[in-house]
């Protein structure tokens, strides 16, 4: 894949059913993966996978947004927008991460938290925040991927993270194209111009300094995660638990955009 | 000094301080509830309170706090940050100027230390009138350099949220704002801060996905619209009308998302006794 794409077919691109899956990497990274389910407040939400695999030598806790790779996988994955209850799930199973020190590696994938009535009733902005705070805290190594869209504080709900990478056709917003035309212009079908300004390519957001590193795609793309992974993760670990809480606490109190 | 005391002083002085800034807004105001105009002297004498119909207008950053705080003890904090332009935004520089001119304010956030009954606490107001209170980088600043000064001098936090959320301007620099204000909040939290999240219309999306949810105590004022998706993209998703009072204060006390629902009057009595509370 070449760089020269148009921001908006970067964004189709991002969304193409074709894209590997959060189940593929798992399936091609990890071994002995065992999901696990369910918020233990209400219900189990399958937008949001979670679970503990080995990583080479270690255990792991992944977590990540499910699109579904048909038509009823989509439905019932809500087409990866997850609920309150899938982010108080990845909350769950992040806190036994932190409980056995397991790193955390989280995959990224949605066009948005859900926006639906069940959803706000049950507390969408509370579930989202509280991921924020404790994922600033969490006092285990955290790495986040996007690997396809990130959109929104639904996306960044599970990307508080020691480390932020993306793929090099991934886009990471702060809503869809679509939702920022149409609160700027009144009108959707302009998410190709939206899509410019946004500026938000891995290219675009690595300059900015925004994320750590891209990842190639296609055939590249598995090896390439695999020793990523695990050149992070060697550094990672070997930090002392408050040096790494506080690394990360700097790592976003310092990104601002200010009039200098 | 007793608490009825405060509130008569109180009065008085409040006055004093709007007219100091009546020349920068219009002579009247249309109440959204009622559509009658109003003298905006009138409405800062009523809290901005509509007399005619109760509507709660939104209140200007600086006369909340002039309402909240024992008489002339604001001492305001970061009033230079600003933010630049990150994304080059066509004509983003002009729309934060006309802002500007608007509210008398850099950005969206004021902030600094009052004293309520004496005790000092360190506040903060987003202003609803400034790019709908959107939350970009100069926000996302004041609130993280507000709490960290909270924590180190151990004072009470309270936060008044006014947002449309995150700011679309700033595009993923806005997003990150969530991120870094949350984490702060959970800093002083975890440090033995008392943080009270007061929620006013409208919170939503990326402000109320933040630092807003994360009071010990979160306040709200009536009917307040409080909600992460706005109810015109929950329609367009799902296709269906929402019912009656659906994401107002009201419905999210009843849902156990909030622990009280404050009178605007009742405000400074409130936020004082809960201090009183936690010294």
């Amino acid at each position: 894949m070449d760089n020269k794409l148009t921001s908006y077919e970067k964004v189709q691109l991002a969304r193409s059913a074709d894209r590997p899956g959060i189940m593929d990497y798992i399936r091609s990274l990890f071994n002995h993966f065992m999901e696990m389910h369910g918020d233990r407040l209400y219900r189990d939400d399958p937008a949001i996978v979670g679970g503990i695999a080995m990583f080479h030598e270690i255990p792991v806790t992944i977590i990540g947004h499910r699109k579904g790779k048909n038509t009823k996988e989509n439905i019932r994955c809500n087409f990866g927008m997850a609920s309150p209850e899938g982010y108080r799930k990845a909350r769950r199973l992040m806190e036994q991460a932190e409980k056995f020190d397991r790193p955390v590696i989280t995959f990224i994938d949605t066009p948005g938290a859900y926006p639906g009535i069940e959803a706000e009733s049950n507390g969408q902005s509370n579930a989202i925040a509280e991921n924020l705070a404790y994922m600033s805290r969490i006092k285990v190594p955290t790495i986040a991927i996007i690997t396809g869209e990130g959109s929104s504080g639904g996306a960044l709900a599970i990307a508080v993270s020691d480390r932020v990478w993306m793929l090099e056709n991934a886009v990471y917003s702060i809503l869809s194209p679509e939702g920022y035309a149409s609160i700027l212009w009144k009108d959707a079908k302009k998410a190709p111009e939206a899509s410019d300004l946004m500026k938000l390519t891995a290219q675009e957001l690595k300059e900015f300094g925004l994320i750590d590193g891209i990842l190639p795609e296609g055939k590249k793309l598995m090896p390439a995660m695999d020793q990523m992974l695990q050149k992070e993760l060697n550094e990672l670990v070997k930090r002392k638990k408050n040096s790494l809480v506080a690394a990360r606490y700097q790592k976003f109190r310092k990104i601002d955009g200010l009039y200098q | 000094m007793s608490i009825s005391d405060v509130f008569t002083e109180k009065r008085k002085n409040w006055n004093v301080l709007l007219n100091l800034r009546k020349s920068s807004s219009a002579d009247t105001c249309e109440c959204p509830g009622c559509h009658q105009n109003i003298e905006t002297e009138q409405l800062r004498e009523s809290m901005w309170i509509c007399p005619g119909c109760h509507y709660y207008l939104p209140m200007p950053a600086r006369d909340r706090i002039a309402a909240l705080g024992d008489d002339n003890s604001f001492r305001e904090l970061y009033a230079g940050v600003r933010p630049s332009n990150p994304l080059d935004f066509p004509g983003y520089e002009k729309k934060l100027a006309d802002n500007r001119k608007k509210t008398g304010s850099y950005d969206a956030f004021v902030c600094g230390t009052i004293k309520i009954g004496n005790q000092k606490v360190s506040v903060g107001v987003l202003d609803g009138r400034f790019l709908m209170g959107s939350m970009g980088t100069a926000v996302g600043e004041k609130i993280a350099r507000l709490t960290e000064h909270a924590t180190k001098r151990k004072r009470p936090l309270i936060i008044f949220s006014a947002s449309g959320g995150a700011r679309m301007q700033e595009g993923l620099f806005s997003l990150m704002q969530m991120a870094k204000t949350a984490a702060a909040i959970e800093r002083f939290k975890k440090s033995g801060g008392l943080f009270i999240s007061y929620l006013t219309n409208p919170t939503t999306g990326g402000v109320s996905a933040s630092y807003a949810s994360l009071g010990d105590i979160i306040l709200a004022e009536p009917d307040a619209l409080i909600c992460f998706a706005g109810p015109r993209v929950i329609e367009q998703t799902i296709g269906q009308t929402l019912p009656e009072g659906f994401q107002h204060a009201e419905f999210l006390l009843e849902h156990g998302m909030i622990d009280r629902i404050v009178e605007r009057r009742e405000m400074r009595k409130t936020v004082y006794h809960i201090l009183m509370m936690h010294q």
